[in-house]
């Protein structure tokens, strides 16, 4: 098991020894122009988790390659190129021009920006044809099936999943105006948990593809969980904002957790919680 | 980043004015340079809140909170005996390599200027405005000198020319400093301008997840572009432009959102 970051959850060049905690850095996704992102305010705190509304803010395809990569490359970490577009050949565009670094995972569920009108399978494609590095796709729960979209992705080329993106949700404020200025915002936090875990799981029924959980992952049962779902790999976002040391306390948290559920290592848990049959006793 | 996070034992809760001073041990922490701030888990939220060093006694570090959302109100009902995690410090604290400091604090914005005032030393002046005379009983904690102005007295309305101001509080009031230090004299600005940092260092306050650049929510306008105020700032000077948006509402201005 890997733990990473989620994408838009940290800066390691702001904080590298954070990141050098982790397994392997997750990039902000970059996108073939600069994007300032949306106006303040962009983030709201809810009652279980937190929305915010960011709007992919980076330097673009040509800074992050030429400024921001090299540098990243100098922390001497893993690197994932999270990669986003507004059409197939911008992600393809800037999937082949990345080389040395250990995935692609293509951002195609950011609920901040509208949403490329290709679907995630034709992006796959474009990507797959443009590029030999491993391919995550990174979806979204918010669909009737996402083990469909899973299949689609799978036979389009990619190489693994990356599960879940924020939610797209609402907070109002106390003058029952939305609290973000873009309106929705992404919602993420302890509140998704249960959400990914679904997610997770049927994707991993679904394909046999690797999958990066992440969702609400605070602690190391959190993480335990999204492998007994069917996760290969597990990644922190919201948690990161309120502890920068949580890579090591979750890791620290996880051996615990295995040893109360009994399982030997986190490894080991990975499909307890599959169970094929049951599910479609319970839908017959 | 010289940041580190521990858990902290708290070691007093006191009021001051309608605020409260929460103190809690240094377990490790360093103070860091005024104007720096902390982020302070609120028991019971998600999220940490930032807030900046009011004083640093050996030993502890306290901080004055305003109670202006679930947050924060957790924050202030902290005991002695609760522990919290604290993170920091944070950010860019005020440049203390000024010849004629004064000190302007408005509201809960005099939080950082106890602390700020020991730094520099030598007893410099001191200027804080408050909305009522029931916000102004907070200016206890301010040196005895300080000059304290209530509403509808304000800090622009003492003299501020010629001095190199340091100043926190509410927006508006940054602004009309900012603008009354650039404007400062029969010259239209010229000498002002020529004073480090633009005659002022303006510490600005935005609403904040992670406090190390992590959840780039902070953003505020600086010089034309978006930038993040916990990276930038939050004390930045007064020669950097900054606009203000027209805020969605006030509540979001102290980074608190009832959900």
């Amino acid at each position: 098991m890997r733990l990473l970051n989620a994408s838009g959850c940290l800066d390691a060049l702001a904080a590298p020894d954070v990141a050098r905690a982790l397994d392997g850095f997750v990039t902000k996704t970059v996108t073939p122009l600069p994007r300032e992102g949306n106006a303040p305010p962009r983030i709201a705190e809810t009652a279980h988790g937190m929305l915010n509304a960011i709007g992919l803010a980076n330097p673009g395809r040509a800074r992050f390659l030429g400024d921001s990569l090299p540098r990243l490359r100098e922390l001497g970490i893993p690197l994932w190129v999270s990669v986003g577009g507004f059409c197939a050949e911008d992600y393809a565009e800037t999937c082949g021009r990345l080389t040395g670094i250990e995935a692609i995972e293509l951002n195609l569920s950011c609920p901040n920006v509208d949403e490329a009108a290709d679907s995630a399978a034709e992006i796959v494609a474009a990507c797959r044809a443009a590029t030999e590095l491993p391919l995550y796709a990174k979806l979204s729960a918010a669909h009737p099936d996402v083990g469909d979209v899973a299949r689609a992705v799978a036979a389009a080329g990619a190489n693994g999943l990356s599960l879940i993106n924020t939610l797209r949700a609402v907070a109002l404020d106390r003058n029952l105006r939305p609290a973000l200025a873009r309106g929705s915002g992404g919602y993420s936090g302890p509140a998704l948990k249960p959400v990914a875990l679904h997610a997770v799981r049927a994707c991993a029924e679904a394909t046999t593809l690797p999958i990066v959980g992440m969702g609400g992952i605070a602690t190391g049962r959190d993480a335990l969980e999204f492998l007994a779902c069917g996760a290969t790999d597990v990644a922190l976002g919201t948690v990161l904002f309120s502890d920068p040391d949580a890579p090591a306390r979750v890791r620290a948290e996880l051996a615990a957790a295995c040893a109360e559920a009994g399982v030997a290592s986190p490894d080991d848990a990975r499909g307890l919680a599959k169970s094929p049959e049951t599910e479609e006793k319970v839908t017959a | 980043m010289n940041a580190v996070r521990r858990s902290c034992r708290v070691t007093g809760a006191e009021r001051v004015g309608l605020y409260a001073l929460i103190r809690v041990e240094r377990s490790g922490l360093e103070p860091g340079v005024p104007g720096q701030f902390f982020m302070l888990e609120a028991p019971g939220r998600l999220l940490p809140r930032p807030f900046s060093v009011c004083l640093a006694p050996p030993g502890e570090l306290a901080f004055l909170v305003d109670s202006v959302g679930p947050g924060t109100e957790a924050i202030a009902a902290l005991e002695a005996g609760d522990e919290i995690a604290v993170f920091g410090p944070l950010g860019n604290g005020y440049r203390l390599d000024v010849e004629r400091p004064l000190l302007v604090g408005g509201g809960i914005g005099i939080a950082p200027l106890p602390y700020l005032a020991e730094q520099l030393g030598g007893a410099p002046r001191i200027v804080a405005g408050f909305r009522s005379a029931a916000h102004a009983e907070a200016a206890s904690i301010l040196p005895a000198h300080a000059e304290v102005v209530v509403d509808p007295t304000l800090v622009t309305d003492c003299y501020l020319e010629g001095w190199d101001v340091l100043a926190c509080g509410p927006e508006p009031m940054l602004n009309a400093v900012a603008a009354l230090c650039a404007g400062a004299g029969s010259d239209g600005g010229k000498a002002a301008a020529a004073r480090p940092y633009g005659g002022a260092q303006l510490a600005w306050e935005a609403p904040m997840a992670c406090g190390y650049g992590a959840c780039y929510g902070c953003v505020i306008e600086l010089d034309g572009a978006l930038k993040r105020l916990c990276i930038e700032g939050p004390v930045v000077a007064a020669t950097r432009t900054r606009r203000t948006p027209e805020p969605a509402s006030n509540s979001l201005l102290l980074g608190e959102v009832r959900a």
